[in-house]
């Protein structure tokens, strides 16, 4: 079965299709680009799939699990976890606290226990902790654990994103646009790190990006969208060859 | 790291310094050494402590403006006062539940209004909090036997200046306990999260409706039992103690301590209760000078340079405190 799966899935703001008859499929342990020009629709598809907006038409699967129209929370527990285009990093905590933030609902213990300090708070802390170090460490950013988040530099931040992700235990993790703003060594090596989440953590990665080396690099599939509608999909090379792909990024001759 | 020593150890500073403090003031007041204006200033810094300490929940863990907090003490201290004036009880444990009522009435309260005001934010929750503040003020005058527009009278108050200064204090103790507990836990970071960046909040799963509620809900239990203790404290009680100059005035402690500081509002409490007191002897002058004090002191707290004063304090302090270690 597939990890993901959107069926026609569609969502119109007033007159405007901004996403239209989208069908996505996307394997498990798949890394799998989402691409298109400026305002072709792509983060709306993230909006959609994360449950910012419940759309208008068609439906989605998690896992064989119908996923559609429900609220951000509960498609969070169910498995898919977002980092955003322009970083939202919880900026006056810490790192290790943002990584901890995303831990709300793997490690749980209740308002009592934590204003009266029963042992429940301890083991739970301890949990928390062991398990935001371990992530920190994946992202060489356990040194920076007690710094506050706004104060890193923009890779890191990048960084912390994915792994405040991740700390939410997803099935699939949607990455919108990672590279943005980063130069090419840091683009290298986000390259290595993405690589590296998916074999570690046995993720499926769906990522919106710009950067053509990258999805090059790293994505076996890509689905093309531009206006809303998807233009190809297939394999990378084979679906950014297409004559109508090149025909939208670079127009006709 | 063990979690569970460093809290410890932590734990055991803050006792001392609270049994230190507790003495010196007692001492103080049993002596006769503070005039007696002052002595009762004691207790008032207490109830304010917690308005503040609670306000701050809302204010600056939460980053949500609520003027309404009068409503919540207002509840509190009418709901368990009525309790006390009317059963009969040994005065502690009348105490004790007064408190406990007190406190969880004006949680109630607290979470009906936030289920339904929950989707305001900013200036539209300031405002709707602000009315709520008044509406409350305005109903307590007609509940039959809560004293309408003369007030409740007749509410049991401990002996001594003394005793009612312990009492205050040991209920500021806990909360001060409570606040610390809970914000440096999953849910304090839950809180702040939302503060912060809502939308990433929601992305990685947290119930922003049921954790705001949460928050509003605990802070009025807290300054419903500040209410308690100010009415066992003045023995009356009027809806004119609960006007929404009350809220502005804890607002600004809450602001002026740094939001999201409970030490913070803990001395900004103790400052902005005490300085009209003494400046008792400037007489006609006094609001004029409380009101340069206030804006001088906003400013400087946000002035850069006093900023980096305070961190050099602090930071001194904490290299001292590891010399003291070895």
């Amino acid at each position: 079965m597939s990890m993901l799966k959107a069926e026609n899935l569609g969502i119109t703001f007033g007159g405007l299709h901004a996403v239209e008859g989208l069908n996505l499929e996307i394997e498990k342990n798949e890394l799998y680009g989402l691409i298109g020009p400026n305002g072709a629709g792509k983060t709306t598809v993230f909006n959609m799939l994360t449950g910012v907006y419940k759309p208008t038409t068609g439906k989605f699967y998690l896992d064989g699990e119908d996923l559609t129209g429900r609220s951000s929370i509960e498609i969070n527990r169910k498995g898919i976890a977002r980092t955003f285009q322009n970083i939202r990093l919880f900026g006056e905590m810490t790192v290790a606290d943002n990584v901890k933030v995303g831990l709300t609902n793997q490690v749980r213990y209740s308002m009592l226990d934590s204003m009266l300090r029963l042992p429940k708070y301890f083991d739970g802390e301890k949990a928390a902790a062991q398990r935001s170090d371990e992530l920190l460490a994946v992202f060489d950013l356990y040194d920076d654990r007690d710094t506050l988040a706004s104060n890193l530099p923009y890779g890191k931040q990048r960084k912390l994103e994915i792994a405040r992700a991740l700390a939410t235990s997803p099935k699939l993790l949607l990455l919108d646009e990672p590279a943005a703003g980063m130069n090419p060594n840091e683009t290298a090596e986000l390259m290595k790190t993405i690589r590296f989440v998916r074999e570690k953590f046995d993720m499926t990665i769906l990522l919106i990006e710009h950067d053509m080396k990258l999805v090059m690099g790293i994505c076996e599939r890509v689905t093309v969208l531009n206006f809303g509608t998807e233009l190809a999909s297939g394999e990378t090379s084979a679906a950014l060859n297409d004559p109508q792909v090149i025909k939208a990024y670079l127009g006709e001759d | 790291m063990n979690y569970k020593n460093t809290y410890v150890r932590k734990i055991i500073g803050g006792v001392l310094c609270f049994v230190a403090i507790w003495a010196v003031v007692s001492l103080l007041i049993v002596t006769g050494i503070l005039p007696r204006s002052v002595q009762s200033l004691t207790v008032k810094i207490c109830y304010y402590i917690i308005l503040a300490l609670s306000l701050d929940l809302i204010v600056g863990y939460l980053g949500d403006l609520s003027l309404g907090h009068a409503a919540f003490y207002a509840v509190g201290a009418y709901s368990g006062c009525a309790f006390a004036v009317y059963t009969n009880l040994p005065l502690l444990p009348k105490f004790i539940l007064a408190l406990i009522i007190g406190g969880l009435c004006a949680a109630l309260v607290g979470y009906l209004i936030s289920s339904a005001i929950i989707k305001l934010r900013g200036d539209y929750l300031a405002i709707v909090t602000l009315a709520f503040g008044e509406f409350i003020r305005s109903f307590v005058k007609i509940i039959p036997g809560l004293g309408g527009t003369k007030g409740l009278i007749g509410i049991p108050s401990f002996e001594s200046r003394f005793g009612s200064f312990t009492a205050a204090y040991i209920v500021v103790g806990l909360v001060v306990l409570c606040i610390f507990n809970f914000t440096h836990s999953r849910h304090g970071r839950m809180i702040t999260a939302i503060r912060d960046n809502a939308i990433a909040a929601e992305s990685v799963g947290i119930n922003i409706k049921q954790t705001k509620i949460l928050v509003f809900a605990l802070s009025s239990f807290m300054a419903g039992m500040a209410g308690v203790l100010f009415g066992f404290y003045k023995t009356t009680l009027s809806p004119s103690d609960f006007t929404y100059n009350l809220s502005i005035e804890v607002l600004v402690m809450v602001v002026l301590g740094g939001m999201g500081s409970i030490r913070g509002s803990i001395i900004a409490s103790v400052i902005i209760v005490a300085l009209p007191e003494f400046l008792r002897g400037a007489d006609n002058y006094r609001m004029l000078i409380y009101a340069i004090a206030l804006i001088a002191m906003m400013m400087l707290n946000a002035s850069p340079r006093f900023i980096a004063l305070k961190r050099k304090v602090s930071e001194s302090f904490s290299q001292l405190r590891a010399r003291l270690k070895r």
